[in-house]
């Protein structure tokens, strides 16, 4: 989220701070507290109901995107490939600003939405969801690889057709594979939210900025949100991992 | 492997594929004419904007240095960050505990945080506790989250790739007397490797993209951060932005194109060791560390 | 095998390359920016790269903009000839640390004082006097801050200046944040938002670019009072008086009112007379 230039001219910050009193130990974690628009504890709400939902929205499409590449239809699999090259190498950012400046402002989608706030909200879902259904499109073709050639086999013999061995068959397996390689995509999903700071949504990253910017109190405010995501990823990484082994298909 | 999941088509399947076929190009042709049409109504596609491009000062003051500052950022966290990522990653196969548990807790640890919050850090450590002067101290500070975040990553990525080894291969390795250390560098490693490139190189992409954080809060000068001051000058935020994708999405292209090359040539140098690693398991297995590549 | 010994060397070679260029620029200049001796030193001052008419980063590699004028006169005074400065570009979240790590001797990048900076960083001047206003298209029946009531209004991610005129003017107003105002005129041009808020000065050098010349115009509002000055570390006193010289002879000699038609005059920006220093109109 490079922000080439916030709050060029001044004005009072927008929180502002109680002055520092003898007690300092009582107001170290101060600033935990001056902040109410969000709080922190509302950033940091935002920060998961992205992720929640894009993580949903990146599913599904990522699905779709993975059997579009292993589909029958030769121009199906050539843009399912090119857009996961594409997208995979363009960084998270420039993706969620085109989705403000090009989606919103150009083209016209705004999503349903006159209020900026929930406008930027839905346009940093959109790109997040992009971007993310990449990854996932990645890691469900490597699950549908891991599931052995019978199973194919087996399903279209019994008359099954593209979609149903896909469907009822295929899939089902990859996905119980690559729980684990998920997971991971959702982990990285949640500390990726932070970029859609850029496009003015205010979750966990913004709100640290702001506060960093008021506080100049870089490393005590860096920890408090550092430890925010550690709370938010761990336990994910921890039962998705747990999830996966116990899901995995014995082979 | 995708022919598998479908028939040979025959009469009737290819007259469907190829109306599928062409619906889905007409609708694509649509929304690209759609995309053309707007941009030209809202005069985005005026000569005017995007000819700065072709001038040689655009390159020179603005887009090359900061290319090159992402690339020095990106290649240097990549060759620290590959020996380190194989250390940790072994480090968690060790077995004394003493050694596992850091590890283990440390890549659990960096791999939680924002790379973002990793450099902020780096940057106030390098402020407090060193003399590195002011101008390169943005660059050690996203080299150092970078590292840190990737390394993490990495680890993950070569102890997935080991533990996808037939355990034949650790086993004969002992049976000859090979030690521990020699059974994990010179036999378990190097195929390992291999056969986790597409997750390492997939990695690799994303170290050259996350240098691009560095732009946000510690006045990295790369790319996307000097794409604000060439925007600025020539009030081209839209082409700025669609130049500076083209120019990530070829870098990528290229290091991807390069990895692939090599993948090749390292599966055939490798037919004389006779490790069965099917594609479907190589694949497979990739994914798991494939996964935390964001 | 003889592809990976040839890889190692390959790699090996490439970090020692990399290494020596990124060691090539630390030749141990340090922070330390002197005290304002001169001499052959150099000295480092934070501007803004992405400011038109205030501070910015030109195509040929120059800078220009009123903050650059003001921060090259008063290096002067300093003892600094101009090719002994070197330029750095302090973004707005970060100039209060860019001080106090002494990356930078001062700061003049449409830097207004304020209590809260004031308890973090010490202010030299001001040395211009600005306004909050709206920049709207030219032919836009904006008038006044309550016209705002019900359109969208543009500003940068995290300003002030934006939730100003939410919270004094136009409660309905519907607010936008962009990462920067490139991004907030661009949507302005594209009739995405009605109006974009922020420093009249900053406005003006926008407003007067090539690309833009008669697209829009300044609503000619005050809705606050930006005092520009010069940061400087805290507790560094010394420099502030030296400062505060400088700038109280560049309004002496004219040289201010030459920065003013340089920079503005183009813009077609009414600025307000040189304030005095110490004299922060609230």
């Amino acid at each position: 989220m490079p922000s080439p230039n916030r709050d060029q001219g001044g004005g009072t910050p927008r929180c502002p701070r109680t002055p520092p009193t003898p007690e300092a130990r009582e107001i170290v974690f101060d600033f935990l507290s001056d902040y109410d628009d969000p709080s922190i504890w509302g950033a940091f709400w935002m920060t998961v109901k992205l992720t929640a939902l894009s993580g949903v929205g990146s599913l599904v499409w990522g699905t779709l995107l993975a059997a579009m590449r292993v589909s029958p239809v030769p121009l199906m699999r050539g843009f399912g490939t090119a857009y996961v090259n594409i997208v995979r190498n363009i960084p998270l950012t420039v993706i969620i600003v085109f989705t403000s400046l090009g989606l919103a402002d150009i083209f016209g989608m705004t999503m349903g939405a006159s209020d900026f706030d929930v406008r930027g909200f839905r346009l940093a879902i959109l790109g997040l969801v992009a971007y993310t259904a990449a990854f996932v499109c990645e890691a469900i073709r490597s699950g549908i690889n891991t599931v052995p050639l019978g199973q194919a086999e087996a399903a279209r013999a019994i008359g099954l057709s593209f979609s149903q061995t896909l469907g009822l068959v295929v899939l089902p397996q990859a996905f119980r594979s690559v729980i684990g390689p998920l997971a991971n995509v959702l982990i990285a999903l949640t500390k990726n939210t932070t970029v859609a700071a850029a496009i003015g949504v205010a979750e966990a990253a913004l709100l640290m900025k702001e506060m960093i910017e008021n506080e100049a109190q870089t490393l005590l405010i860096g920890a408090v949100f550092a430890f925010g995501f550690v709370v938010l990823t761990l336990p994910t990484g921890l039962v998705l991992g747990w999830l996966s082994k116990r899901l995995a298909v014995k082979r | 492997m995708s022919s598998v999941l479908y028939d040979t088509p025959g009469p009737r399947a290819k007259r469907r594929n190829v109306l599928l076929s062409v619906v889905f190009f007409v609708l694509f042709a649509l929304l690209l004419w759609w995309i053309w049409q707007t941009m030209d109504d809202k005069g985005q596609l005026r000569w005017a904007l995007w000819e700065p491009f072709t001038e040689s000062q655009a390159w020179t003051t603005y887009l090359l240095p900061g290319l090159g500052n992402t690339l020095k950022a990106a290649a240097l966290a990549m060759v620290i960050a590959l020996p380190l990522g194989a250390l940790f990653g072994i480090s968690r196969l060790s077995d004394h505990r003493w050694v596992r548990g850091p590890a283990g807790a440390v890549v659990e640890l960096f791999r939680a945080i924002p790379v973002l919050l990793l450099m902020l850090f780096a940057n106030e450590f390098y402020d407090r506790y060193t003399n590195v002067s002011s101008e390169q101290r943005p660059l050690y500070a996203v080299v150092t989250g970078l590292v840190l975040y990737n390394a993490s990553v990495l680890a993950e990525i070569v102890r997935a790739g080991i533990l996808s080894l037939p355990k034949g291969q650790s086993e004969a390795a002992m049976a000859i007397g090979l030690r521990k250390g020699q059974t994990m560098t010179n036999v378990l490693l190097p195929q390992a490797v291999t056969a986790m490139l597409p997750a390492i190189v997939s990695q690799l992409v994303v170290i050259v993209k996350d240098t691009a954080l560095g732009g946000v809060m510690i006045g990295f000068t790369e790319l996307l951060n000097t794409r604000g001051t060439l925007a600025a000058n020539y009030a081209n935020v839209v082409q700025s932005f669609v130049v500076v994708a083209i120019i990530f999405i070829v870098l990528n292209f290229l290091i991807t194109s390069f990895a692939s090359w090599l993948e090749g040539r390292l599966r055939r140098g490798k037919k004389s060791t006779g490790v069965v690693l099917g594609p479907a398991t190589v694949e497979g297995t990739a994914a798991t560390g494939a996964g935390g590549t964001i | 095998m003889k592809l990976r010994k040839v890889s190692a060397a390959a790699a090996t070679a490439l970090v020692l390359a990399l290494t020596a260029t990124a060691c090539g620029g630390d030749n141990g200049d340090g922070d330390d920016t002197g005290s304002g001796s001169g001499g052959g030193d150099k000295i480092k001052i934070g501007i803004k790269y992405d400011q038109p008419g205030l501070g910015l980063k030109k195509p040929d590699g120059s800078f220009s903009g009123f903050d650059v004028d003001v921060a090259t006169y008063v290096a002067k005074e300093l003892g600094y000839e101009p090719n002994q400065i070197e330029f750095v570009e302090t973004k707005s979240a970060d100039r209060e640390n860019a001080l106090a790590r002494g990356d930078v001797k001062f700061i003049a990048a449409t830097y207004s004082i304020n209590d809260e900076r004031a308890k973090k960083v010490d202010f030299a001047g001001p040395y211009l006097l600005a306004h909050q206003d709206l920049l709207v298209k030219a032919d836009s029946d904006i008038t006044e801050s309550t016209d705002l009531n019900g359109k969208n209004l543009c500003s940068v991610t995290g300003s002030t200046s934006a939730q100003n005129v939410k919270d004094d003017f136009a409660p309905k107003a519907n607010l936008k944040e962009n990462s920067g105002y490139s991004e907030c005129i661009a949507a302005l041009q594209s009739g995405a938002v009605d109006a974009l808020t922020t420093d009249d000065s900053i406005l003006a050098g926008f407003a007067a670019q090539e690309q833009y010349k008669g697209q829009f115009k300044l609503a000619g509002l005050k809705l606050s009072n930006e005092n520009y000055g010069i940061g400087v570390k805290k507790g560094d006193t010394a420099t502030v008086d030296k400062i505060n010289a400088a700038l109280e002879k560049m309004v002496s000699d004219k040289a201010w009112d030459k920065a003013v038609t340089d920079n503005f005059g183009p813009a077609n920006y009414k600025n307000e007379p040189a304030p005095k220093i110490g004299n922060i109109v609230k």
